[in-house]
């Protein structure tokens, strides 16, 4: 079994995604354990990116002010390298393609498997470009998660038919960012995927009140909370992990 | 040129969000549906012709001609197309193409403002909503083309993000679509961003080679030595490139905005200094730090202050069919004084970077050689600019 999969063996899973170096790598250090040690089940790092044009402007801000900081995608690898001393919950990247690209994907998906990532979301590399790195993926052994929005059937099952790690449910049109109503066909996108697959889905982008974390739990195999990290980074800086500890606490007690 | 997954060589792509994918692929399947319909072609053809002023002319500088004491000098006249630039021949497609696929409205990134002037004004025929992004740095750049925009009833959002330019209004039009498809359709306004964005530009733009070698051939019996275009996206350039690509005696020259020099930072030049990379939606060559993080460009000319350039001329540049030249703002602000105190014509000064480096090629080229300039727009938009570039304190 994956370890991806194994994050979904513990009920319905909670997804924390933490953007790299906002304010600082400390924290985001920090706001990891914090966030393991409070129930999530898998950790989405964020390599950020100059130009997020699938993010609203929450992880816009983080990107903004973690390059600004001088991130590297070499100084992030060398955090995590050194987070898995003793840090061992499932953990993806998330970041966009140009990222990988550039850092040649060859090296880049050996350093995910040398440093125990394992997984990689591409938001900007839909279902008809996986090619390009794909076969990397798979020579170092890392899962990379595919993406599926309101779509026509045909598209959401052939998605399906090729998911591995789990499937990122992009929960309505928009860019990330939370939403007070959620309107959504998400129960058809979930009974077309199980037709069609066993691995697990989540639906991300705009959750961030345990409330709307049970309602889309109780459809989906877990909830991706991106935004609303982001945000207690943004507004507590160094102090946020104590914050994402009780909100991750909270989010997962409400799914269960 | 483009294979079916919209591939120009490695270029190109779809490298875009899964809340993008349908609506590329709706628009994919209008366009091809439309592209060849009678009906759809007859409508635009008669826009062209009776509202945008097509054909445009094809003009002999003489004088500038007789000054540089070599090649023959042409000068493609799209400043003279309504709405002073060469956009409104791709927004009148773009723009019937979305009213038959149903859309009521229209959005748009615009740099220097003759993009989205040129949406605001198709919107404002057809009775489309409009709103167009533009980096707020390019709202004080261009103010007067905001203030036309507006008064063509299309609403100007400013752009605060990154750069505060014309990436960012990209990224942030792109947003926007994400959020609102089924009623909106994004006129991308270069030869750029996913498939099939870069070949139906390219499709509407190829009237001005098409045109230019109909004129050329009546005026001279054979075809230019060499056409120059300016390249920001790439538009005009692909445009004035497009019918010649087959004939290979024709050099094409496309001429990137080098700011302040292709050995500074401060430059957009990107075939002459990036790398390839994947942004926007294409793999192309683009203007990055070496983790891929996109570059901060500059140059005096909103228009072409792009860090990216369309797919097939990033192709064209690997096959060595074109070449692509750098140009610096004093070079372009030279060339701009030239061509309004030589001919009368004061071009944009995105075009001016095309005309000064016929000024530099020209010379040397023997009297029987031709060369063909694009002048893709109008300057007016830059006069306040340059006349601060050069020191007098004025003000629109």
């Amino acid at each position: 079994m994956s370890n991806i999969r194994k994050a979904f063996e513990n009920g319905k899973a909670f997804i924390a995604f933490i953007p790299c170096g906002d304010p600082e790598l400390d924290t985001t250090a920090a706001a990891v354990r914090a966030a393991a040690a409070n129930g999530a089940d898998l950790i989405e790092l964020g390599i950020p990116f100059s130009d997020p044009t699938a993010e609203g402007p929450v992880m816009q801000g983080a990107s903004f002010r973690a390059l600004r900081g001088g991130i590297t995608t070499d100084k992030i690898f060398a955090f995590v390298k050194e987070l898995r001393r003793d840090v061992t919950i499932p953990m993806v990247f998330m970041t966009y393609s140009n990222v990988v690209f550039s850092y040649s994907a060859d090296r880049f998906f050996s350093a995910c498997r040398d440093l125990g990532a394992d997984g990689v979301i591409l938001p900007d590399l839909p279902f008809e470009e996986k090619e390009e790195f794909l076969p990397f993926c798979h020579k170092y052994g890392i899962e990379l998660v595919s993406l599926i929005a309101p779509a026509p059937e045909s598209r959401i099952a052939a998605i399906a038919k090729e998911a591995e790690g789990f499937l990122y449910i992009v929960s309505g049109p928009g860019a990330a960012g939370a939403k007070n109503e959620i309107k959504t066909d998400l129960a058809s996108i979930v009974s077309v995927i199980r037709k069609n697959t066993d691995v697990p889905c989540a639906v991300g982008f705009g959750i961030s009140t345990p409330e709307q974390a049970k309602e889309m739990a109780d459809i989906a195999d877990g909830i991706i909370a991106n935004s609303a990290i982001a945000k207690l980074l943004e507004t507590c800086g160094a102090d946020a992990p104590g914050h994402i500890g009780r909100y991750v606490k909270s989010m997962k007690a409400a799914m269960q | 040129m483009t294979n079916p997954n919209g591939r120009f060589g490695i270029h190109g792509g779809q490298y875009i969000p899964e809340t993008l994918m349908n609506a590329v692929i709706e628009l994919e399947e209008a366009y091809n549906h439309y592209k060849n319909n009678p009906e759809f072609i007859r409508e635009l053809s008669a826009l062209l012709h009776e509202y945008a002023g097509r054909p445009s002319r094809l003009y002999f500088a003489e004088k500038m001609t007789q000054d540089l004491g070599g090649a023959k000098i042409y000068l493609k006249r799209e400043d003279l197309n309504h709405t002073g630039a060469h956009k409104i021949n791709n927004v009148l497609g773009q723009a019937l193409l979305a009213k038959r696929m149903g859309k009521t409205r229209l959005i748009a990134e615009t740099g220097a403002g003759q993009h989205g002037v040129a949406t605001a004004t198709a919107a404002a025929l057809m009775g489309m909503e409009c709103v167009v992004f533009m980096g707020e740095e390019d709202t004080i750049r261009q103010a007067l083309n905001v203030y036309r925009m507006r008064l063509l009833g299309a609403k100007v959002i400013p752009v605060k993000t990154g750069t505060a330019t014309l990436k960012d209004a990209v990224s942030e039009a792109m947003r926007e679509w994400t959020s609102r498809i089924s009623d909106t359709h994004y006129c991308l306004g270069s030869v750029m961003g996913p498939h099939p964005f870069p070949t139906i530009v390219r499709d509407f733009q190829a009237v001005i080679s098409m045109e230019m070698k109909a004129q050329i051939l009546e005026k001279e019996g054979r075809l230019p030595d060499a056409v120059l275009a300016c390249v920001g996206g790439g538009s005009n350039a692909i445009g004035s490139f497009y019918h010649f690509i087959e004939d290979k005696s024709v050099r094409l020259i496309g001429c990137e905005a080098a700011g302040r020099g292709v050995d500074t930072f401060e430059t957009a030049a990107t075939v002459n200094t990036g790398r390839v990379g994947i942004f926007h939606g294409m793999k192309s060559y683009f203007c990055q730090d070496e983790y891929g993080q996109i570059a901060p460009v500059y140059s005096i000319s909103a228009g072409l202050d792009y860090p990216g350039v369309g797919p097939e001329h990033a192709y064209l540049h690997d096959i060595g069919r074109a070449e692509y030249v750098p140009v610096t703002d004093e070079e372009a602000v030279e060339a701009f004084e030239y061509l309004a105190k030589t001919e009368g014509i004061i071009p944009a000064i995105e075009s001016a970077h095309a005309v000064a480096h016929a000024m530099k090629i020209a010379p040397a080229m023997n009297r029987d050689k031709i060369i063909v300039i694009t002048v893709s727009g109008r300057g007016d938009k830059d006069c306040a600019a340059i006349a601060r570039y050069r020191g007098e304190d004025i003000h629109e």
